[in-house]
């Protein structure tokens, strides 16, 4: 199996016709490995949420291949996507998409138990997911029970629950503090030591920053503009 | 940037008498750089001793225009290219290279901003890094380190913005300046 968990190639997007056709992404080359964490930053409107949605099986490319875990999402069937879509990618989004009639944990579990994992099993891994995103006793609360920030939280313990390869997140960390919001980006980071891979659109270049390497987007196009360094500096101390 | 940096930056447009520099220096850098004529000429004697300009003809009021060489462009090139360090340097020297570029024909001021953004998030990912990694050094140095976190943060922000303002004006109107010529800074 291929070590890249994301392999874009040519991938391009046109939405409208005529004079209204805009083309969001043109030729796009990317690819994410195990265990990478890949920031996309870039103006709005350049086509870093197309490219998500692309990257997670959401939306068709006009133009070009995208393969997840190797495998061509355009040779797929929809049965075959809508499987990736719940056990390959996990999604972190700004829409939190909560289900108002069910609890935190349900609301977790439910990608998993629709995958036929057994409810128990299903449960175990939805408290380990809230427990990670800071949530440890609201399992039983309801969404209208919850912040905003909460809610964001409870949406992505969701897009992180199980063992998945590859995470896609846009703003991950739009409703959240400063603080919370690191402690978001740190446990991509730790997913990713564990041998996921991740793809965060960001604006913020404070998140970016948290990745192994900041592409952006300008015209549809990509550039690659930073790697994270194999070794930062030492640690310093004034004592 | 010192005077000579600036003096060496104007002359990429053209062959230009000492007083002409003095004003287009002051008015490059909004007065943020004030030089007298004395300056102007002692600086370029070096730069002439050094082989990045020449004296060439004299005009009418008997004033000396200088000119760059290549050694004088190739110097001025690697400056332009040079992304600016957040822990040494001071930190208008990227706003003192973009005011000289956005003032030339000749320096496209959207490579300053690339440049840097790219050498600024590098070191926004170290700095990420290092606050990552320990919780418990000591406190002084771990507010040293939000403080240069914060400063390459806010400057990758303005960086976005000036890029952003560059495109609109691109957009609504003609730059103020004369055309641009072959010999673009890249």
């Amino acid at each position: 199996m291929s070590d890249l968990v994301l392999k874009m190639r040519r991938v391009g997007k046109t939405h409208g016709r005529g004079a209204q056709r805009v083309d969001a992404l043109v030729d796009v080359d990317i690819d994410v490995a195990k265990g990478e964490f890949v920031a996309i930053t870039g103006r709005s409107g350049s086509g870093k949420t197309t490219l998500l949605n692309l990257a997670g099986a959401l939306d068709e490319p006009t133009t070009g291949n995208v393969w997840v875990d190797g495998r061509d999402l355009g040779d797929l069937s929809n049965p075959d996507l809508a499987r990736i879509r719940r056990t390959t990618v996990g999604y972190v989004f700004q829409q939190f998409n909560l289900l108002a009639a069910l609890t935190a944990a349900e609301n977790v579990s439910l990608p998993l138990e629709l995958d036929g994992m057994r409810v128990g099993e299903a449960r175990g891994f939805a408290s380990t997911a809230l427990a990670e995103v800071g949530l440890e006793d609201m399992d039983g609360r309801y969404p209208d029970e919850l912040s905003g920030g909460e809610q964001q939280r409870v949406a992505i313990a969701r897009g992180l629950v199980g063992p998945r390869r590859l995470l896609l997140a846009d703003e991950p960390t739009g409703a959240l503090d400063e603080m919370t919001g690191e402690s978001i980006l740190k446990l991509l980071r730790d997913r990713c030591e564990q041998g996921a891979s991740a793809l965060m659109v960001t604006h913020e270049p404070a998140f970016a920053a948290w990745a192994d390497r900041v592409v952006r987007l300008r015209d549809g196009q990509i550039e690659e503009i930073s790697v994270r360094s194999e070794m930062p500096p030492v640690a310093g101390s004034f004592s | 940037m010192g005077v000579k940096e600036g003096l060496l930056a104007l002359l990429i447009d053209g062959p230009r008498h000492g007083y002409q520099l003095k004003i287009d220096l002051e008015a490059a850098t909004g007065d943020a750089i004030r030089v007298n004529v004395g300056q102007v000429y002692t600086t370029l004697q070096r730069l002439e001793r050094d082989g990045y300009v020449v004296a060439g003809s004299t005009d009418s009021s008997g004033r000396v225009a200088y000119h760059l060489t290549e050694d004088g462009r190739t110097a001025t090139k690697d400056w332009i290219a040079k992304p600016e360090d957040l822990a040494t340097a001071g930190r208008d020297e990227v706003s003192m290279k973009l005011l000289i570029a956005l003032f030339s024909d000749n320096i496209d001021p959207s490579t300053v901003v690339e440049t840097q953004r790219r050498a600024t998030m590098s070191q926004l990912q170290d700095y990420a890094g290092l606050r990552s990694r320990d919780e418990s050094v000591d406190l002084a140095w771990q507010l040293h380190l939000d403080r240069l976190f914060f400063s390459a943060e806010a400057e990758l922000k303005w960086l976005d913005r000036i890029e952003e303002r560059l495109a609109n004006q691109g957009d609504s109107q003609e730059v103020p300046k004369r055309d641009r010529t072959e010999e673009e800074v890249r």
